[in-house]
């Protein structure tokens, strides 16, 4: 079994995506194929994303254990009101900041649910917000 | 489907980064300033981006999605930082001195096509 924690930084724009990065290059190595590895990365980047632009900061764990990769996200908070809300394709609360930087179109948790092969999302007003998400690779 | 040389050759683009690497062929294109756009409907690797936007965070997207090949439209040129971590990744990276809108429609016009949409309820 492989584990791998990594910290996010809120505001970190200029570092947004190193996390992402380096567990897709532990999963290459490991010999997955491109069309999972590229499923898993972008599902990876997207919640690290969010972190950096709506959290206080928080981990993201990477799990490898046989045919499964588990991705786990847990910030600081604030929490998310409404998860059902932020479900949804184009909801977004995300800044100038995150928009000048091509992000907030409220594409992100929808587009981590369809990548990952099990989602969970799990949010506390003020504590903070976990996401789970499996992906199979054998 | 174009190779890189010819997509140069089409849009007048200047080669940034990549040289060695311009006889790829490239079959699709993603059109966007909106990674989040892309991250959510490019799923083929060898797609060439093109972007107005030149921030570290296009390259990170490039990265995630395998892409081969990044089009900044209207003469933008990001900076070198952002086009070393491009370089390291093995991107090829240009510059054009056309608007997005002119850029896309050569690229079509040449065989280049865009990204199948994946998400339900949108046409293929």
């Amino acid at each position: 079994m492989i584990q791998a924690k990594y910290t996010v930084v809120r505001g970190d724009y200029a570092r947004a995506g190193e996390a992402s990065a380096d567990i897709k290059r532990t999963l290459k190595q490991l010999g997955v194929d491109s069309s999972t590895l590229r499923r898993i990365a972008v599902a990876s980047y997207e919640s690290e994303l969010n972190m950096v632009i709506h959290s206080l900061g928080g981990t993201l764990t990477l799990v490898i254990d046989n045919d499964r990769v588990k991705l786990t996200s847990n910030d600081l908070g604030p929490g998310i009101f409404d998860v059902n809300e932020a479900m949804q394709e184009g909801y977004s609360t995300a800044d100038d900041i995150a928009r000048n930087y091509g992000f907030g179109a409220g594409m992100g948790l929808p587009n981590m649910r369809r990548n990952a092969d099990k989602f969970a999302i799990y949010s506390m007003v003020p504590d903070g917000t976990t996401i789970e998400m499996e992906f199979n690779i054998g | 489907m174009m190779t890189i040389e010819q997509i140069i050759t089409a849009l007048d683009a200047r080669v940034l980064r990549g040289h060695d690497k311009l006889d790829q062929n490239i079959y699709c294109a993603c059109c966007s300033d909106l990674m989040s756009d892309v991250l959510a409907f490019v799923n083929n690797e060898k797609t060439a981006l093109l972007t107005g936007l030149t921030n570290i965070q296009v390259v990170r997207t490039a990265e995630m999605l395998d892409l081969k090949c990044l089009i900044f439209a209207r003469g933008k040129v990001p900076d070198e930082q952002v086009l070393d971590a491009a370089d390291e990744l093995g991107l090829v990276v240009l510059t054009a001195p056309r608007t997005m809108f002119t850029c896309a429609g050569i690229l079509f016009e040449g065989g280049v096509r865009g990204a199948s949409l994946p998400w339900p309820g949108l046409e293929s």
